[in-house]
């Protein structure tokens, strides 16, 4: 396929893990010492599993699954209030599709959806917008969820509706900031990190200039990436070679789509709809100050925790997770207690089970190296013979 | 007969364009909707009798084999109608792949229709013809039936269900529990397309990309790939849950790993660029034509070409090779050069956020 194979040749993955093992010596990284590298990204996270990158990689590499997959992190309460608002008489509640098996405490939207609520899966908040020029008898909720990649996309959307006087359409806000969240996870006591993979979506609306302190402060390397599985071998390389040559700071291997200032259209609309909340509460992190948005008061007729009742309760994670733990790389998802005893993919219990781009999640359904690396060492055997 | 019996007798024609609660009753309504829709469109001997029950003379099945296969399956594709077929070829090409992927020669479908309150006489009549049509074209006949209609919103516009009769070929075993290290994998074409047109034929994602379902019966497949080799080890039609799930079905039944290749999967383009877009993985996707067989690695020579020289297996691959280990486990080899293991789904997959 044009414009993807490109970024799959393993010929060129040969090249660069041939460069990525020269590098780990010259740092002198071992397995039992390895470098720490996070991608911040869920979708980071997804390509890695999907092409098998882990099984790729020299083992003085430990790649840690961060905190970006927005489904995994949305703490329980607000699927809550979620199935309050679809469970609303009149109300359409529209979401992204891996929403919806986000468990709350008491169910998650696909089960309110059997209960007969009417939850609908759209693709966009605009499919979202039409459903209520088409039903101007009912409430069209649209679930805000996601980092500034998906910002701008809700935040058009309620200007598109105001432009078109549409008063039966309204945003349930859960949209979150990635700065915030990279800093709380630098500011832990227990921080491993040697380095990031930086967000490549996310990067696309804020650029790279917001990523600096990381550089300056935290004296850490952050490269942006694709999502490609070249983009991401070729960003740990970078990661690498920055570690060997003793520099520390933000590179962008992502520049085909990610601009060093952002997308300015996209940062204005952010910035008329939102405003910066004291505080969100993350699923697995606990409450991190200025982490997430909600809608400013001028828009206040298109907020749906303004126009609607919710019950806005504070649901306590579990307390058997290690959900913090395994995000900022201190445990791996199977040295948590719960994988794959009281928390699997089917019954999640913590954040990172919960959606396909959840680290536990992965592990649980792509993963389990010690599987992997026992195959690959059969096939060399095999060969051998 | 007096002018009157000879009217009453009359066989029925349905006149209004939509089907009604009467045409459930039991009554005259139900039998018009019946003779007029079903029976002509289905025509054959065993059914013509029209009682509670097809009778089938058991010295006639025996000459195809020695064990009965009988399989059932319900059909409530949205939508009705989709690039590449409709619900009634589907309702006839699933069930009789249901059997033909057991070694069995498909003989006798019953079918039970559940329809909506209001919907359209015509298209029922086309569906039933699309049935007929299919059911020719594989060999089966179509000996009994059941109609229920329902009240507007007990049902999405029309569900069929099929049950299925075959008698299996003597000397033809398959089973999923028979998987070997040593055997390779194979399946009959391009994965993917029927999940692929459903999914772009709800309009949900507004591709004007034609992909069309493969919607098809694979009974004469079958018999040219069992002719090539008796000894095939198992065989599975790949419907819901993709290539994935009939290989986790295999690897465990088995007690044996599965090793695939990324590269060896055949597939098209537009599938993959569908996939890529939604976010889906194309080897959980649905296919409706397409089977999965599991052959000794002695064997493979042959039923490659066996199938090759079928319309239906044209486009025939090796995607894989059963292996000692890892026990109950497919393992992908990405064409990146990376291996991850492939589990069966949790459910739907769902498309990503981003």
């Amino acid at each position: 396929m044009k414009y993807v194979d490109e970024f799959r040749d393993p010929e060129k993955a040969r090249v660069l893990l041939k460069e990525i093992e020269r590098l780990v010596g010259e740092i002198g990284a071992t397995k039992e010492r390895p470098l720490q590298l996070m991608e911040v990204c869920g979708g980071h996270t997804h390509s890695i599993f999907r092409y098998g990158l882990e099984t790729m990689l020299p083992d003085a590499i430990e790649l840690v699954h961060g905190p970006g997959c927005p489904v995994c992190v949305l703490p329980m309460g607000r699927v809550d209030d979620c199935v309050a608002l679809a469970e609303q008489p009149g109300v359409i509640f529209t979401t992204f599709g891996d929403a919806m098996r986000v468990p709350g405490s008491k169910k998650s939207l696909m089960q309110a959806k059997a209960d007969g609520a009417d939850v609908r899966m759209v693709y966009s908040p605009l499919d979202a917008l039409d459903l209520a020029r088409k039903h101007p008898d009912r409430e069209v909720v649209f679930f805000g969820l996601g980092f500034e990649t998906t910002m701008p996309s809700s935040a058009l959307t309620i200007l598109q509706a105001e432009i078109e006087r549409i008063d039966n359409f309204s945003v349930f806000c859960n949209h979150i900031t990635i700065i915030p969240t990279i800093k709380a996870i630098l500011d832990s006591p227990d921080l491993r990190l040697d380095g990031f993979i930086g967000p490549g979506h996310v990067s696309m609306v804020i650029g790279t200039s917001p990523y600096r302190f990381i550089a300056e402060h935290y004296e850490k390397p952050l490269v942006i990436a694709g999502f490609e599985p070249l983009d991401i071998l070729h960003t740990v390389w970078m990661v690498l070679k920055q570690i060997a040559e003793g520099r520390h700071e933000i590179e962008n291997q992502y520049s085909r789509i990610v601009p060093e200032n952002g997308n300015a259209q996209a940062l204005a609309a952010v910035a008329r709809i939102y405003e910066l909340r004291e505080f969100f509460e993350w699923r697995g992190l606990g409450s991190i100050d200025h982490s997430g948005v909600r809608i400013r008061d001028a828009y206040a007729r298109f907020d749906a925790e303004r126009k609607f009742p919710i019950p806005a309760l504070k649901i306590a994670d579990p307390k058997s997770c290690q959900c913090g733990e395994v995000l900022k790389g201190v445990i791996k998802p199977w040295e948590c207690k719960m994988f794959g005893a009281g928390c699997t993919p089917e019954t999640p219990l913590g954040a990172l089970m919960v959606s396909s781009e959840g680290a536990c999640a992965a592990y649980y359904q792509f993963g389990d190296l010690d599987l992997l690396t026992a195959a690959a060492k059969s096939d060399a055997e095999t060969l051998a013979r | 007969m007096s002018a009157g019996a000879a009217i009453r007798q009359r066989s029925g024609k349905v006149s209004l364009p939509k089907v009604t609660l009467a045409h459930g009753s039991g009554g005259k309504a139900m039998r018009d909707l019946i003779d007029d829709v079903f029976v002509t469109a289905f025509a054959n001997p065993t059914l013509a009798p029209l009682e509670d029950q097809a009778r089938i003379d058991l010295a006639s099945l025996a000459q195809f084999g020695d064990r009965l296969a009988f399989t059932t399956d319900s059909y409530v594709v949205d939508p009705l109608v989709f690039p590449g077929g409709d619900i009634g070829k589907l309702a006839v090409c699933g069930t009789v792949n249901d059997l033909a992927v057991g070694g069995a020669v498909p003989l006798y479908l019953s079918c039970g229709f559940i329809i909506e309150e209001g919907f359209s006489t015509e298209e029922l009549r086309a569906i039933a013809g699309t049935m007929r049509a299919e059911a020719e074209r594989a060999g089966v006949a179509i000996v009994t039936g059941d109609t229920k209609v329902v009240h507007k919103g007990a049902a999405d516009k029309l569900f069929i269900n099929t049950s299925g009769v075959g008698v299996i070929r003597a000397g033809v075993t398959l089973g999923a529990e028979r998987a070997r290290p040593g055997d390779v994998v194979l399946v009959n074409g391009l994965l993917g397309d029927h999940g692929a047109a459903i999914l772009n034929a709800r309009g949900d994602m507004a591709l004007t990309t034609p992909i069309e379902s493969d919607c098809a019966s694979l009974h004469g497949l079958i018999e040219a790939m069992l002719a090539a080799c008796p000894g095939i080890r198992c065989m599975r039609d790949a419907t819901r849950g993709g290539v994935a799930t009939v290989l986790n079905e295999i690897a465990q039944h088995s007690g044996v790993g599965i090793m695939v290749e990324e590269t060896a999967i055949p597939m098209r383009a537009e599938v993959k660029g569908f996939c890529e877009i939604l976010g889906l993985d194309p080897l959980y996707l649905a296919n409706e034509g397409k089977l999965v067989a599991v052959v000794p690695g002695d064997a493979a020579e042959s039923v490659v070409n066996a199938m090759r020289s079928h319309p239906l297996g044209a486009r025939t691959a090796i995607i894989g090779a059963v292996r000692e280990k890892p026990v109950a486990t497919v393992i992908m080899q990405t064409g990146f050069g990376g291996q991850r293991v492939v589990d069966m789904l949790v459910g739907d997959q769902l498309p990503r956020i981003c």
